[in-house]
């Protein structure tokens, strides 16, 4: 089945079986490599990306869902050679260890303050409920989730 | 973890996708029942009609004395729709508490209850609130209580061919105070038990209480028994703890490697007795 | 230009952001399944659904005919391949022969059966289903306990009592003591099994190039050269024709740290098919396939006088160790035994293992390996031992420790600490905590019948493996520095970091000393033709013993760097800072680019000099070092459901000397998280058939954002003599500190029911239980 997706601002055609996970196309046929296979139950969210503006497990979803949707993975978010505040805050913070799970983890700590400005420490790890990082406690990526807030604020 | 092959078709209208499920496709909305058991190789349909690009079955609107809510309104959709919030606020909080931010973006009220995994969250709510499912075949509607929808672990009362065109949800009355509370099993986020409440009082008197029970069996239902202990009392601790005794009185409850069925049972009992208290926290 | 190069401040110390996280953070890091082949086919193994059955026959017919598929492969194609390695001895082990693929007999679910090796994955997946394997299943056993039995089902029909080995190890005179006590507390500990739960699970590419009789094999590993050296033994290929590749690995924990079946197999399946293979181990495999850890079973006794002083210690350690030994299975409960005595002065202890054979994946070295156990032991003994002599635990630590004068102490089970305050961390956690005042809160909340606890651990651990004589593999690292024409900095590390940060700590060791911008420098690491070997990256050793091969190298190349910069300035009396050379007398300088031009163009040497700027060092250490620390738990636990809700945790550790101190507060974090995980809610659960029936991240819990506390992380600094930068480790530390600490703090809170012990994973379904049965 041919699919016209719009993946980090560039235009993609391509014929694919209907079975093809979201995350299979994005990663082997497109090429990228940002988002993560970490548990393929949908559960640790390392594969999240964003679809038409929502966060989503790209491991539950055909690509064929896909087809029309503006996707943005975490390559897409820096502008520029700018990156985005999400990415800034991990580095600063010191969000990210091993890193596997560092794509999708900004992607959902993106959703947060996207749909609300001034989260508080239980609302960041509620938000971060759908992701599952092994290496650092959360503490730092809460930490970053905040100083991102702070600076988009400023 | 990789599906078996499918055919997959988008179509245009509810009726070339009612056609399609009449010759034996399954439907698919958001996907996240459906998608992680074929990953699993634990279903392999032939054919999926994809229902989450219908128009005409994505909507949450006010209507008479009714919240209507389209089969693929997603839980972010109910979780934050002022009309759901406003009308019928126990469904919203509810919505808030299934699986996590990525999948309320993706997952629908209609894929939910279609699916009827006896621990999820939906259930509970529609129970309480004495919710109504439309379900469309290519040659028939019929509206079914959630009473009689949800039959059994991953049984419904839909018939093949037939899809969930939307939820029909009473408008709340005012004063009715709501409350859902789960215990979410740690690593999946499902509720081991999730209790869903309506109370209403009058006079000082209780005279409305719903209690709708997730988790706790093969299906949700309501406890008729701790409802009707609960009526025309004035609602104090003792006589909620008496009515929340009986959640789960004559019912086979599950037992697996989260929760025993005792421990479950005396969940119920606990959650009950919180969601009545918050409930009634809440009511005019 | 001289300028640009000079530094005024010192990096180490400093809390700077990491060097390796550009990549990270915008998802252009390269982990294995990222990297991708002309030609490259993939494979998927299949599996063993029973854990134990004899295979009557295993027909291949239809998957190999399924179109994209171009090879299968069962245990008879691979019989030749060497056995999965065991590095550890114990006089007397029974060492199981561990084919890569099963031959006759599985002996856990998930035991690899057959390969299939197609196009893509998804034809893989498909073949998969078509192989047909008839089995004659037999009974199984996956409790050492029950596998210790008469009459229980033989793991390996060979030795049927089950027991790989036994292991005595006693210090002092532990009769003499017993004899001597006022008081003896027994208890049963438990350490349960558990899933390490890498984010990136394992996977392999193998690329073999036959006309350089070359094969490429990247792996997400843990050791990148101690897997080269034992796949190519495996393989029967000189190892200078294999090249392993670390590349960026999305975390370990110790379930890297080994060398397994896939890895081999997919160098089989790439030398047979001449085409690139790659295999990515599901989630679900992972779960079945690679090690877990602890699966402890403790018998405990301590022998104290009436004041809290204790005399002895007994330990019996039952093991589970699965079905095989994979790298360092049996080694693992004998670091218990190194670890019994805790931070006290007891010179009387004794100690007994059996290592015993199940129908599981085996167990093997996850974060804290064997100090985890010995600890959670030891800090609950002593909290037992507190409660029957109705003593504060605070006071009979502090009673008992070995005191900052003792040290260098020699311990009972052979060790020498090589440092330590013991005392300065916990009174640090205690004033942090308020401790008087929150006990008084307690008995106010006690009297109001609210179940509310504090508890504390008081712990030491092994780090910086360590010496080569005391480890498996040899435990020394090794550092290459080498500066190039132009005065760019490469760091070449045997460590192989995988989010521990090195490049970021080893590149601030070598600006400081260099006295060039951290910018200059480049860390390498993880790819065996590119650093000179290595051991790899675990036991908390990367940089105690590697980041000390750095600071070597890093002395070897400024004492040539001063030898060429004396002849450019026409001066012995020189001296080297800041990146400069400088004439004592005339204050003449030349740069480190100056002196790297001169050193590669060689138009002149210094006397007995080479050519270039480059110097490596194999760092032997002289011992471990031991890193200690004190932990506060506070808990809240529900009496209507027995959740447990932790209100406060402060970590107060002492890891020696800090680098980077964002670094290190990111170690302890995410080591608390992995003891808390396992203090309430991990557990790997197998039913009585073998099955693992917590075979999802849907089952098993791993702790998420919301599960955690907030973290109060703080430090005390007694530098090491072992090394001279003065570090000890801290990768492990928050993991050996913490589950004690909970357990302690939530016996606590149940003491008023007349609790006095509580095994883990402390589910609200035990503690209610535990409620409910005070109540009746």
């Amino acid at each position: 089945m041919n699919i016209t997706t719009h993946i980090n601002g560039k235009s993609y055609s391509h014929d694919v079986e209907p079975r093809l996970l979201l995350i299979h196309y994005l990663r082997e046929v497109v090429g990228l490599t940002g988002p993560h296979i970490g548990c393929e139950t949908s559960l640790c969210g390392a594969c999240t990306v964003e679809l038409n503006g929502k966060a989503v497990k790209s491991c539950t979803m055909f690509a064929v869902q896909a087809d029309g949707a503006n996707v943005v993975t975490i390559e897409g978010l820096a502008s520029n050679g700018k990156l985005h505040a999400m990415q800034e805050a991990f580095w600063n913070e010191h969000g990210a260890q091993c890193g596997f799970c560092t794509p999708g983890m900004i992607m959902a700590s993106k959703q947060i303050i996207d749909r609300n400005p001034n989260p508080t420490e239980e609302e960041i790890r509620h938000g971060l409920e759908g992701n599952i990082c092994r290496c650092t406690g959360y503490q730092h990526i809460v930490n970053a989730v905040k100083a991102a807030a702070k600076a988009a604020g400023v | 973890m990789i599906p078996q092959a499918f055919d997959y078709t988008a179509p245009k209208s509810l009726d070339e996708a009612l056609g399609l499920l009449a010759k034996g496709a399954k439907p698919l909305a958001g996907g996240m029942s459906l998608i992680p058991m074929m990953k699993l190789r634990l279903a392999a349909p032939d054919h999926l009609v994809d229902l989450r690009r219908l128009k005409d079955l994505n909507y949450i609107r006010e209507q008479g004395a009714a919240v209507h809510i389209g089969a693929t309104a997603t839980h972010y959709d109910v979780e934050n729709s002022a009309v759901v919030r406003g009308k019928c606020p126990l469904l919203a909080e509810t919505a808030a508490h299934i699986g996590d931010v990525q999948v309320r973006n993706m997952g629908t009220i209609g894929g939910s209850i279609a699916h009827n995994d006896p621990s999820a969250d939906y259930p509970a709510a529609l129970q309480a609130l004495e919710a109504k499912v439309v379900l469309k075949g290519a040659k028939s509607e019929r509206t079914v209580s959630v009473a009689d929808f949800f039959v059994d672990t991953f049984t419904t009362a839909l018939e093949p061919g037939e899809i969930i065109r939307e939820v029909i949800v009473p408008v709340e009355d005012s004063g009715t105070g709501t409350s859902y509370q789960k215990v979410a099993q740690p690593a999946s986020g499902f509720a081991i038990v999730g209790i869903a409440v309506r109370v209403r009082k009058s006079g000082g008197k209780i005279g409305m209480a719903r209690i709708g029970v997730t988790g706790l069996a093969n299906r949700s239902y309501r406890a008729a028994a701790a409802e009707k202990a609960l009526e025309g009392k004035a609602g104090s601790a003792t006589e909620i703890q008496n009515a929340a005794s009986l959640v789960a009185e004559r019912v086979d409850v599950n037992s697996d490697l989260h929760a025993s069925a005792d421990y479950r049972r005396h969940l119920a009992v606990v959650y009950a007795a919180r969601a009545l208290m918050a409930a009634l926290a809440r009511s005019a | 230009m001289a300028t640009t190069i000079t530094k005024p401040e010192t990096l180490v110390g400093k809390r700077i952001r990491r060097r390796e996280d550009p990549r990270l953070i915008t998802g252009t890091a390269t982990y294995v399944d990222d990297i991708k082949m002309p030609g490259m086919h993939y494979a998927t193994i299949v599996r063993s659904p029973h854990a134990a059955a004899r295979i009557r026959s295993i027909n291949t017919k239809k998957a190999a005919a399924h179109k994209g598929v171009i090879a299968v492969f069962t245990g008879k194609d691979t019989q030749k391949v060497g056995p999965v390695p065991c590095g550890a001895s114990l006089p007397g082990l029974r060492v199981p022969h561990h084919h890569i693929l099963a031959m006759d007999r599985v002996y856990f679910a998930g035991h690899p059966v057959a390969v299939v090796v197609a196009t893509d994955r998804y034809v893989a997946a498909d073949a998969a289903d078509l192989i047909e394997v008839d089995w004659d299943v037999l009974p199984a056993v996956a409790d050492p306990e029950k596998a210790l039995a008469k009459g229980a089902p033989a793991v390996h029909p060979e030795w049927p009592d089950n027991v790989a080995f036994n292991y005595h190890q006693e210090g002092g005179n532990v009769e003499k003591a017993f004899s001597e006590a006022d008081v003896v507390v027994k208890q049963r500990i438990t350490s349960q099994r558990l899933i390490p739960t890498a984010m990136e699970t394992r996977g392999v590419v193998a690329d073999w190039r036959p006309a350089d009789r070359q094969l490429n094999l990247y792996s997400s590993t843990q050791i990148p050269h101690l897997m080269r050296t034992l796949v190519a033994q495996m393989l029967g290929l000189e190892e200078n024709r294999l090249r392993v590749v670390a590349p960026e690995v999305g975390g370990g924990f110790g379930s890297k740290l080994n060398v397994y079946a896939e890895e081999a197999l997919m160098g089989f399946v790439a030398m047979k098919i001449q085409q690139p293979v790659k295999w990515i181990e599901s989630r679900r495999e992972n779960f079945l396939c690679t090690i877990h850890g602890r699966g402890h079973v403790d018998h405990y006794e301590v022998a104290a006088k009436r004041d809290g002083t204790i005399l002895g210690i007994k330990l019996h350690i039952i093991q589970d160790l699965g079905a095989y030994h994979q790298l360092l299975t049996p080694a693992i409960p004998t670091l218990s035994v190194l670890m019994m005595p805790g931070l006290y002065k007891t010179q009387n202890v004794r100690a007994d293992i059996v290592g015993v054979f199940t129908n599981c994946v085996p167990t093997d070295a996850y974060r804290g390996a064997g100090r985890p156990e010995a600890t959670h032991g030891i800090e609950r003994m002593v909290d037992v031992l507190a409660a029957e002599l109705k003593m504060d635990p605070a006071e009979i630590r502090l009673k008992n420790f070995v005191t900052k004068e003792q040290f260098p102490f020699p311990t009972a089970t052979g060790l020498t600490y090589d440092s330590g305050d013991y005392a300065a961390p916990l009174k640090k956690a205690l004033d942090i905590v308020d401790y008087q005042n929150l006990r008084n809160e307690q008995a106010q909340a006690r009297k109001q019948g609210k179940l509310m606890g504090i508890g504390m651990s008081t712990y030491g651990e092994i780090c910086a493996f360590g010496p080569s004589p005391a480890t498996p593999a040899g435990g020394w690292e090794s550092a290459t520095v080498k500066i190039d024409p132009t005065g760019k900095v490469t760091v070449m590390t045997g460590a192989s970091p995988h989010g521990q940060g090195e490049e970021t700590t080893f590149a601030q060791i070598a600006a400081d000393e260099l006295g060039v911008n951290i910018d200059d420098i480049l860390v390498l690491h993880g790819d065996t033709a590119v650093v000179q070997y290595g051991i790899g990256t675990f036991g908390s050793r990367s940089t105690a013993v590697g980041g000390t091969a750095v600071y070597f190298a890093l002395q070897d190349l400024k004492a040539k760097i001063k030898k060429f910069g004396a002849m450019l300035l026409g001066s012995d009396d020189v001296s080297f800072s800041g990146g400069q050379v400088i004439c004592n007398k005339t204050g003449k300088s030349k740069s480190i680019q100056e002196i790297a031009a001169a050193s590669y163009r060689a138009m002149k040497l210094p006397p007995n000099t080479e050519p270039g700027l480059i110097s490596t060092h194999f760092w032997e250490p002289p011992n471990f070092t031991f890193p200690f620390g004190a932990h506060i738990v506070v808990t809240d636990v529900d009496r209507d459901t027995g959740a447990v809700a932790v209100r406060r945790y402060v970590a107060v550790d002492d890891c020696g000397n800090i680098l980077n101190p964002l670094i290190v507060d990111g170690q302890i974090h995410g080591g608390v998280a992995q003891g808390l995980g396992q203090a309430l809610w991990e557990q790997a659960v197998y039913d009585d058939n073998g099955q693992l029936v917590t075979g999802e991240l849907m089952d098993y819990a791993v702790p998420k954002a919301h599960m955690m506390p907030r973290i109060e992380s703080d430090h005390t600094t007694t530098p090491t003599s072992v090394n001279p930068l003065g570090v000890k480790g801290v990768g492990e530390a928050g993991t050996i500190g913490c589950s004690p600490a909970v357990v302690n703090s939530v016996v606590d809170a149940l003491a008023p029911l007349g609790v006095k012990h509580l095994d883990m994973p402390m589910t609200p379904e035990t503690i209610w239980k535990l409620i409910a049965r005070s109540k009746s």
